[in-house]
């Protein structure tokens, strides 16, 4: 194997050549101009469902109406800068801004909540008891197991260990998951107090208002420049899977990524021979390619937004 | 009236007293011996009569009119004192009786006046007191027969000063046919036509005895006396004329003034009477001529429409080139300087001399504007003209004549305000006055004044910034009441840093209107010239970030604290106090409460000391955020080499697959 790779490495050279802008150039090149109307799927190129339709819904939701919290809320924040001026006024005023982000705040409170009713349909679905589905194998609860991997992780970084075996969700995985959890908390109730301040401050003093006014807005920083930046990374934009990795948006990943990717699950698939139930047909090519440009739009705006906070902090703060 | 100089009414008892003394002694002589019997002996006789000078003259005395006459009671030699113990019959001739022996101030006055002079030359013509009074036959003023009674008078002057007698004609008398002229005159109707005695004869005017020409200041019709002249009878008569003058220049002044003759000719006194003498007819004779030009060239010429259409159209010639003289053929020789306006805009032009134009024409700046650079010269028309340019709105067309940038005031101009024509133009006062012709709205002159504009620097100035909300006040009453009683009022605060005036908020020519987007906004930036840290900590706030973004919609400054009745928070009327703040509150937010006021509206988490919790909630999501990003950023990093890595074996396996499909292919397609 490793000749093969040392005779592949002018191509590989190439290959990593290519930038992002003439990727997505491609992408949109083909669904403009694709002639795969039809699936061609012979049985070798099944792929693994990694995610229900619900699931890649209510991401795409979480996708929209973060983008859109994002940029009417930064818009406020740093108001002090000329793109804020031109946001504000593009979406239509400050009022039309504010109601566009409150339109958005209960979008993703209604994906939320549809998570966790879909948490209960699933429980009742396919456990037995709350404690299988928050122990079990396929958890998004941080276990000592998560805690081992990752400490594997970092051996592997310095490179004193292999890469370890990776199960259904990795712990960065299981984290992005739970800063959802953790922001839409903190945001939203935030949030909410600054949307009713009257009929907050019938419980809260007034200059809780202030202090609302901070945690939300910084949690808001932290939440994009987060999203934005790691986890665009960590999901989306690493090396191996550059440039881009779409998995959460088809909700399919090929067989030979999960072997790679998640080798214990793969495993544990094979194992208990239910692997077969997990495989479907390759969603249709103009699906995908759709999804790219929603995936690519998604992605430049989210950096968008992260130059225009960097711009903001660092230059034009006042 | 001078004091030694007595009236005949305040000497009457005197005389009275003196007559009785006299009449006591008369009697007691004449119960002795009547002395004046000797001299009757003879001179009872008509046919008495003696060669004078080559004629032949009466020594006839009536005893019945002498002992009439206010002398009956005197002895002959009283008057003819040269007789006194002398035997009969006596010398001729006798010297001539010297009244004065009497009537000593009448004759002394008599000696200085004119006939007196002419008397002391040897004139023939000249009058003695027989001339006027008579002699034997002299009867009191009082008695209508008398020659000299009010009622007589005239005719007793007219016996030398009518036309064609030997005075008039063979001396130098300037005025002609005056005593006709009297005659229709209001005087003479009054006193000749109806009798009035009260009424002006020759001797009011020219006094009985102290005639004097005109010529001579002491004289009682001296153009300096004339006015008190005639005031002796004509008490108010300046009220009538002139109230501006306030019966005073008339006398204090009578150099520059029109003297009453000057318009009411001496002799002709008539209600009106302009036509003639130094009326504008005359002048117009020679000014109306368009060619009429000075001798270093400037246009002389005066149009009577011009004139006509004017506010001083009822005004003389005469009245404002008051150096006229009237007894020159042309009465304007005697002018000199340029008309003296300040003699009937005495207020104004003591405004205009305190002015920065006034000061600058005392320093003989040639760019000084006198009055009629701006308003005009014969045709002054009132500023309630439209045609007027000192009319509203063409006020700032005439200021900018020489106040548009460039022009000699603006460059001589060291303040900070430019193209003020232009920010005025397009402020709200002159939208209001140019665009919407509301001549009520503030032009130049309304804060300025009209003519003591002083600079700013000033503290008299009204635009002074301590006089500023007065001047503003003018028009804006009610803003002026809530200012006066705000924090920013110097009558309120006392400190020695600058309070805001209404300009340092409004400014000085850009005036916008209050309700304007760019005037909302800019607000912040006005508050925040003083108030600088409250300012920045508002932006920090919802409120600041929304006005930042360009909206009006939301709390500024004013919207709290008030626009110009601003207190402090402590201050019971505050809009912020504890009692008015929910209140004010309530006006965005409708249900707002007393813990929803508890927001606090300048909030800043960079100050520890005053907003602890702030400062930690910051800080402590601040933390989070790094330490957030130092461990996701550390992560990727890490992990950066390791998927370049994989991607590397990745594509190698890939290519690999890749070339072992296309191997097998050829392989099959060779065996085909």
């Amino acid at each position: 194997m490793a000749s093969v790779k040392e005779q592949m490495e002018n191509v590989v050279v190439e290959e990593a050549k290519v930038a992002p802008a003439s990727a997505l150039a491609a992408d949109l090149g083909d669904v403009i101009a694709s002639d795969e109307w039809g699936p061609e799927a012979p049985p070798d190129r099944r792929e693994f469902v990694r995610f229900t339709h619900l699931h890649r819904t209510l991401h795409a939701c979480m996708i929209v109406s973060f983008i859109t919290l994002a940029l009417t809320g930064m818009s406020l924040k740093f108001s002090y800068t000329g793109w804020a001026r031109f946001m504000s006024h593009m979406l239509g005023g400050f009022q039309t801004a504010g109601f566009i982000h409150r339109t958005a705040a209960v979008i993703m409170f209604a994906a939320f909540f549809t998570h966790i009713v879909d948490l209960f349909k699933l429980k009742k679905r396919e456990y037995r008891s709350w404690k299988e589905l928050i122990l079990g194998s396929n958890s998004m609860l941080p276990m000592k197991q998560d805690l081992l991997e990752f400490i594997a992780t970092l051996k592997w970084f310095v490179g004193i260990g292999e890469r370890p075996q990776y199960g259904r969700w990795t712990y960065w995985e299981k984290f992005d998951y739970f800063a959802v959890f953790w922001g839409v908390f903190i945001i939203g109730s935030t949030g909410l107090t600054l949307w009713f301040p009257v009929f907050f401050t019938r419980f809260i003093p007034g200059a809780f208002i202030n202090v609302a006014t901070i945690i939300h807005s910084d949690e808001a920083l932290l939440a994009t420049g987060f999203i934005f930046t790691v986890h665009f990374f960590n999901t989306h934009l690493r090396p191996e899977k550059f440039p881009m990795d779409t998995t959460v948006f088809t909700g399919h990943m090929p067989l030979a990524e999960l072997k790679r990717d998640k080798p214990r699950e793969y495993q544990a698939l094979v194992a208990s021979g239910r692997l077969e139930q997990h495989l479907a047909d390759p969603q249709p090519a103009i699906v995908v390619k759709t999804i790219r440009v929603f995936a690519w739009m998604a992605l430049f705006i989210g950096f968008s937004i992260v130059v225009w906070i960097i711009y903001a902090m660092l230059f034009a703060y006042r | 009236m001078k004091a030694s100089r007595p009236t005949r009414i305040e000497l009457a008892p005197l005389a009275l007293l003196l007559a009785a003394a006299l009449l006591l002694a008369g009697s007691r002589a004449a119960a002795a011996d009547n002395p004046n019997d000797a001299c009757l002996a003879c001179h009872s006789d008509k046919t008495l009569t003696t060669k004078r000078a080559g004629r032949t003259v009466s020594l006839y005395v009536e005893t019945k009119k002498f002992s009439s006459s206010i002398h009956g009671s005197l002895s002959c030699t009283n008057c003819h004192a040269d007789l006194e113990g002398k035997d009969l019959p006596h010398d001729t001739p006798l010297k001539r009786v010297d009244c004065g022996a009497c009537h000593g101030e009448e004759s002394k006055q008599h000696a200085k006046s004119l006939h007196g002079r002419a008397v002391a030359r040897g004139d023939a013509l000249a009058p003695r007191c027989a001339s006027c009074h008579g002699n034997h036959d002299i009867l009191s003023v009082k008695d209508p027969r008398s020659p000299v009674s009010p009622m007589n008078v005239p005719f007793t002057c007219g016996k030398c000063h009518r036309e064609g007698t030997p005075v008039q004609t063979q001396r130098k008398i300037e005025q002609h046919n005056i005593l006709e002229n009297y005659a229709e005159s209001m005087h003479g109707e009054a006193l000749l036509r109806k009798g009035l005695s009260v009424t002006a004869n020759c001797a009011s005017c020219h006094t009985a005895h102290n005639i004097l020409p005109h010529t001579d200041p002491n004289s009682s019709i001296a153009r300096v006396n004339i006015a008190k002249t005639c005031t002796k009878c004509h008490a108010r008569i300046e009220d009538v004329h002139r109230k501006t003058i306030k019966g005073e220049l008339w006398e204090k002044e009578a150099h520059v003034l029109p003297a009453c003759v000057d318009c009411h000719q001496p002799h002709k006194v008539r209600k009106v009477f302009y036509t003639q003498g130094m009326a504008d007819a005359d002048c117009m004779r020679c000014h109306a001529n368009p060619n009429l030009k000075t001798r270093d060239g400037r246009p002389l010429t005066v149009h009577a429409a011009d004139l006509s259409s004017s506010r001083h159209a009822k005004v003389a010639c005469s009245q404002c080139h008051s150096d006229v003289n009237a007894s020159r053929v042309r009465p304007c020789e005697t002018i000199t300087g340029p008309v003296d306006c300040s003699k009937c805009h005495e207020q104004i032009s003591q405004d205009y001399q305190r002015s920065k134009h006034g000061q600058l024409f005392a320093k003989k700046d040639p760019n000084a504007p006198v009055c009629k650079e701006c308003h005009g010269t014969h045709r002054v028309l009132g500023k309630h003209d439209p045609q007027s340019v000192t009319f509203a709105t063409n006020i700032p067309t005439l200021c900018a004549r020489c106040h548009r940038e460039g022009k000699q005031a603006a460059v001589r101009y060291v303040g900070a305000q430019h193209d003020i024509i232009p920010h005025y133009r397009e402020s709200i006062h002159g939208k209001g006055l140019l665009k919407s012709g509301l001549t009520v709205t503030a032009t130049c002159t309304n804060c300025h004044t009209a003519h003591r504009e002083l600079p700013k620097s000033d503290p008299e100035s009204t635009v002074n910034p301590a006089n500023l909300p007065a001047t503003c006040g003018q028009c804006h009453h009610g803003i002026q009441e809530q200012f006066v009683n705000s924090v920013h009022s110097r009558t309120v605060t006392t400190t020695t840093k600058d309070l805001p005036v209404c300009s340092d908020c409004h400014s000085a020519h850009q005036i916008r209107r209050a309700d304007e987007d760019g005037f909302k906004l800019d607000i912040m930036a006005k508050c925040g010239r003083c108030h600088a840290e409250i300012a920045k900590t508002y932006f920090e706030t919802y409120h600041g970030k929304v006005s930042r973004l360009g909206y009006t919609k939301t709390a500024k400054c004013y919207d709290c604290h008030g626009a110009h009745d601003i207190l402090k928070v402590t201050d019971p009327r505050s809009h912020l106090s504890r009692a008015n703040v929910v209140e004010t509150c309530q006006k965005c937010h409708a249900s707002a409460t007393r813990r929803f006021a508890g927001y606090l509206t300048h909030a800043t988490h960079h100050d520890p000391k005053k907003y602890p919790f702030l400062f930690w909630t910051f800080w402590g999501m601040t933390s989070l955020l790094v330490g957030t990003f130092i461990a996701g950023g550390l992560h990727t990093l890490l992990w950066l080499p390791r998927a370049f890595q994989m991607r590397r074996e990745l594509k190698a396996e890939e290519a690999r697959q890749a070339a072992e499909r296309n191997g097998g292919k050829e392989k099959h397609d060779g065996e085909r």
